[in-house]
């Protein structure tokens, strides 16, 4: 089967709302993991980030060196979840499935975290009803 | 669809946000015209009880004018058509059964959450 024709109307969307920050909790790998999986299976997914999710997507995050593992910056290649989302999104684009992302704007502010990859929009709660509603399925991970 | 909202944490966000986050979700997503329910189970029974703002957080010389009015937040969901539970063998637990409740939210039984599971497309668990 072509992987660029995929997305027919047996595809089917999911949608994910998600709370925490990068960096803190294993839920956030978890999440990834679930979009990943669910991208191998064929399915559309869209993404409301809220809270602190919203900094997943920041663009300004940067790579670091760590003196402890005895690596510099480029030996030590420190994961960063806005190259997880870009990668989610290249592997959705190969595969002719869509990968959509928004971010609450008001959690945004707040944070300061303006700054998103490209893919990531700015939107509200409206947009997480208009993702849930046409979606075959939602599943919420709210902070612990 | 219809989506039952399950909120089984209090007091979460409420320092900074000035509210319960997923309270003012459901108030924004009502808005856009979203056909929700909001369950009250867990230690978020709290709030069908609850009958006054949060106290405001003070920091050195920065003191909070805003805090959170949960109560507020859930009067606004009933006028929004909202309906809102709560769990009564939660609140046993938790020492609060018999305290009044607010205004507009029903206390049901453990048994009967399975009904409104069963009544709901889909369950958002916070």
């Amino acid at each position: 089967m072509n992987n660029n024709s995929i997305n027919n109307s047996m595809t089917k969307t999911l949608t994910f709302a998600f709370m925490d920050p990068p960096f803190e909790h294993e839920r956030t790998i978890t999440f990834f993991r679930l979009l990943d999986s669910a991208l191998e299976k064929n399915a559309n997914v869209r993404v409301f980030a809220y809270e602190g999710a919203v900094a997943l997507a920041f663009a300004r995050q940067q790579p670091h060196g760590n003196a402890v593992h005895s690596r510099d910056t480029e030996a030590e290649k420190h994961p960063l979840t806005k190259d997880w989302i870009a990668a989610l999104q290249s592997k959705a684009k190969d595969k002719g499935l869509a990968f959509e992302w928004i971010n609450c704007g008001l959690c945004v502010d707040e944070r300061g975290v303006n700054e998103a990859i490209d893919g990531c929009a700015r939107g509200g709660p409206a947009d997480f009803w208009r993702y849930a509603s046409t979606a075959h399925n939602t599943l919420t991970i709210g902070t612990r | 669809m219809k989506v039952l909202q399950v909120i089984d944490q209090a007091f979460r966000t409420t320092g900074e946000e000035q509210d319960d986050t997923i309270l003012w979700l459901t108030q924004c997503m009502r808005s856009a015209g979203a056909n929700l329910e909001v369950l009250l189970t867990g230690h978020g029974v709290f709030y069908s009880v609850q009958s006054r703002p949060q106290p405001p957080l003070k920091f050195g010389n920065w003191q909070q004018t805003e805090p959170a009015d949960i109560t507020q937040d859930i009067g606004r969901l009933r006028e929004k058509g909202v309906p809102v539970y709560a769990v009564r063998e939660e609140l046993i637990e938790r020492g609060l059964f018999g305290l009044p409740v607010q205004l507009g939210v029903e206390v049901i039984s453990r048994d009967a959450v399975t009904q409104l599971y069963e009544n709901a497309d889909q369950i958002w668990h916070w």
